[in-house]
């Protein structure tokens, strides 16, 4: 074999890891949140018979339909690359992760199986009470699913609740103190709250678009005023349970918090940086500006409080990117900060009565779209990276995880998935921005019936629906 | 007698493949076809025939792969890496599948019909041709050391795994070509006899070869197969085969409808048999048996508590959409594209 320039096979695996997850979780991050969205829709439309809610239900359904089945896709790819890429993580953790992740597909697979059928097709068959019992069903799964899933990534992060073999494989030791471990509560809390507000940007982002066009569309003034509701109340939620979660990381991985915050030396009264430059190699963050006090306060909830920075701590349990961790919590802040600005307007305007027709306002609106897919990658990249080197956090090094793949098998998978997610995906997100470019329509038809979407999975619904074939939209009004 | 958790996992795993093997088997061979039928109102109609099912069938198959690491780990980290090629084409080419799938309904225009068209066929083509590959590969032996694949990655590609690719291929064709005579009616149910014929014939072919092939792979197996007093328990395997080929072209002949899928699914099922006699109690051959690769036994307990409540939910949801889509699909049949 001749010795080709490469990165190592475990550089290479772990860029093939961020591709492939960061692709999947662009997906369940926003429909976690529309999935309760459309609950909350169907419900107001049972609750007040007024159509709009249905029309604007059915609107954001066909966006569910598409945006679900690139999540599945995606995941299927995740639950095969522990094996090809991370075998030594596989084989020591799964007595721990594998009943969790187990646990995650019975649930994904029984929901698809089960209600997604009858939530995409079913309306007409099944009638509104059933229905709307399948939309929480699915509403359901997706916390369910994202439960299980972030179960095991916090035990990866704070590992308790299990013995270590000679071997170095991890065995459970207590279900209850694995699955409900310390990080596990506040990243699930964290995670859930940012996929709502991923969820309100982008139904906001796309409500704005359509009020600029129309400010009269009655469907565009609900999915706004929802969406900026939601941007007012969780968005400033967001920042405490951050805050508790800041708190709860810097107790469990105090290198992570201290990779964050871009401190190097222990020192009390520990400013808060706005930039900076950490150089790992000079022990110091370079052009550092930042506010004093402040970190000292959030984290030891004390303006004197004593940080702990990097030079207290092993050099070799440093997280490995330092800049990586600091600037992707700057971009995480800042764009959470945008979203209570905006949630903060949002309720001046309607105090004021300009909700609908502040163009300016939905403008803004418009831009914050992706801001909320940016702000999870974000997070997600501190928390990930921060936890390097290690992959079971201070027990078992990514270094030590890796798969024995040679590296040029690795490049040329990474190459293909790239090249492939590019095209397949960048394909569905196309077709998304077609699907948020209409308007929505009174008598909004909903997926196209029939057209089989994958992950709908085996949908009932053509031939529950075959008394209807003649009509192609079956005449549906709330109880009359 | 206690119970012997680590096999009844076996069991349900073996079973959740098979499941996988036949139901995705043959809306993969809808795929296979496609360069053999070219006229899209056919190509609609076929694909139709496995749009409401199709996606429920290969969700088999994350629970086969999340089933593996979560009970067999030792299994699921030396095969993983030792098929890191094909599982990876294969995993891409299902990606690609199934969104072609999707898109080919919602294009208007016929050059970007036609290129889904093209990935659908292609993508079911290199999906079924890496998956027997895979199987190739796992039944030659897979080389484990101190809990780790220790090959090289290459060492999957063999004479024996090609074949058993592309017997894998045309096995799924004639799923394909028998679960189309079910569904279809006229000229494209003649089409599909003519196919069925020629896939049934290429897969009695690749069934003989393979097994013709094994003992030649390993004494384990001719043990197995070719000693005295083994034989006599191991003979009804090749006999049945042999009979069900018969029965197969009988029912051709005789334009029955049904039995031709059935005796598709048949021959799926001895050779599987036929497969789990050579290997058992192994799961990766040469060396590693179902109880080596194991996990945990709280790890498994906890985990069959919610697979015995949740899969039998799911087998009954999926047999009665079956039951459900039953019956003819036509051009006229209301409902898709």
């Amino acid at each position: 074999m001749p010795s080709l320039p490469l990165p190592s096979a475990v550089d290479l695996a772990r860029a093939q890891f961020a591709l492939t997850v960061v692709w999947h979780f662009l997906f369940p991050a926003f429909t976690i949140g529309l999935a309760s969205f459309l609950a909350v829709l169907e419900g107001r439309w049972l609750f007040t018979g007024k159509a709009v809610y249905l029309d604007t239900y059915r609107y954001w359904l066909k966006v569910f339909a598409v945006a679900f089945a690139m999540g599945v896709v995606s995941g299927l790819v995740m639950s095969y690359q522990f094996g090809t890429n991370w075998s030594v993580f596989a084989d020591r953790t799964a007595p721990i992760l594998g009943p969790l992740l187990g646990y995650e597909v019975l649930t994904a697979f029984f929901l698809e199986a089960g209600f997604l059928g009858v939530m995409l097709f079913g309306l007409a068959r099944v009638g509104p009470r059933l229905h709307f019992a399948a939309t929480c069903l699915v509403a359901l799964g997706t916390l369910t699913s994202a439960f299980w899933i972030l179960s095991a990534n916090s035990w990866m992060q704070t590992p308790t609740g299990h013995t270590m073999g000679a071997d170095g494989r991890f065995a459970p030791a207590d279900w209850w103190a694995i699955i409900v471990n310390p990080s596990f509560p506040y990243r699930f809390a964290h995670t859930v709250t940012g996929a709502y507000l991923t969820t309100a940007m982008i139904v906001g982002a796309v409500g704005a678009l359509h009020l600029l066009r129309d400010g009269k569309n009655p469907r565009a003034r609900a999915m706004f005023s929802m969406a900026m509701w939601m941007a007012a109340l969780v968005a400033p939620a967001q920042l405490v349970i951050g805050d508790m979660h800041g708190a709860n990381t810097y107790a469990h991985q105090p290198a992570k918090v201290a990779a964050m915050e871009g401190h190097f030396e222990t020192r009390s009264g520990a400013s808060a940086l706005l930039f900076g430059w950490p150089d790992a190699e000079a022990g110091e963050t370079r052009g550092a500006l930042g506010i004093p006090g402040l970190a000292s306060l959030y984290l030891t909830h004390d303006l004197n409080g004593t940080v702990r920075g990097l030079n207290d701590m092993p050099r070799a349990t440093w997280p490995t990117n330092l800049p990586l961790v600091f600037w992707s919590f700057r971009v995480m802040v800042g764009l959470g900060l945008l979203m209570i600005a905006l949630g903060l307007a949002s309720l001046w305007l309607r105090w004021k009565g300009r909700l609908y027709d502040a163009a300016w306002f939905h403008r803004l609106a418009v831009a914050m779209g992706p801001s909320g897919l940016i702000a999870v990658t974000a997070g997600w990249t501190v928390t990930e990276t921060g936890r390097q080197p290690f992959t079971v956090y201070g027990l078992l090094r990514t270094a030590d995880s890796v798969s024995p793949v040679a590296a040029p098998a690795v490049a040329a998978s990474l190459a293909a998935f790239a090249v492939v997610y590019l095209a397949v995906f960048g394909a569905g997100i196309w077709y998304l921005l077609h699907l948020f470019n209409q308007a929505p329509h009174v008598h909004e038809a909903g997926p196209p019936t029939g057209v089989p979407t994958r992950t709908a999975g085996i949908t009932p619904a053509p031939a529950l629906d075959a008394p209807a074939h003649g009509e192609s939209r079956p005449a549906l009004q709330p109880a009359e | 007698m206690t119970l012997d958790l680590t096999l009844i996992w076996a069991l349900l795993i073996a079973t959740a493949v098979f499941l996988y093997v036949v139901m995705d088997g043959f809306d993969l061979g809808i795929g296979i076809l496609f360069p053999a039928i070219r006229e899209k109102v056919d190509r609609d109609v076929m694909v139709n025939t496995v749009a409401p099912v199709w996606d429920g069938n290969e969700t088999w198959l994350i629970l086969g792969g999340g089933g593996l690491f979560a009970v067999f780990p030792l299994a699921y980290a030396t095969l993983l890496p030792a098929l890191y090629i094909p599982l990876t084409l294969m995993l891409l080419a299902l990606v690609f599948r199934g969104v072609a799938f999707e898109m080919r309904f919602r294009t208007a225009s016929p050059l970007s019909q036609t290129a889904w068209d093209m990935a659908f066929s292609a993508g079911s083509i290199v999906a079924a041709l890496c998956q027997g590959i895979c199987l190739g590969a796992l039944v030659q032996g897979v080389r484990v050391e101190d809990r780790a694949y220790a090959g090289g990655w290459w060492d999957w590609f063999s004479p024996f795994s090609v074949l058993t690719g592309f017997a894998l291929v045309a096995g799924y064709g004639l799923l394909g070509a028998g679960w189309l005579i079910w569904k279809t009616e006229d000229a494209l149910q003649l089409r599909a006899y003519r196919l069925a014929r020629g896939f049934g014939a290429a897969t009695f072919a690749a069934i003989v070869a393979v097994s013709l092939a094994m003992p030649f792979l390993s004494p384990a197996f001719r043990d197995r197969w070719l000693t005295w007093p083994a034989v006599i328990f191991v003979a009804p395997v090749p006999v049945l085969v042999a009979l069900l080929g018969r029965r197969l072209r009988d029912a051709l002949d005789r334009r029955e409808e049904v039995a031709p899928f059935l005796c598709g699914l048949g021959l799926f099922l001895l050779s599987y048999v036929g497969l789990g006699i050579s290997l058992f109690p192994m799961i990766v051959p040469p060396a590693v048996t179902i109880w080596d690769a194991a996990t945990h036994p709280s790890s498994q307990r906890f985990l069959l508590v919610g697979t015995v409540v949740l899969l039998p939910m799911v087998l009954a949801y999926t047999a009665y959409v079956y039951w459900l889509f039953r019956g003819k699909v036509t051009a006229g049949t209301p409902g898709y594209h």
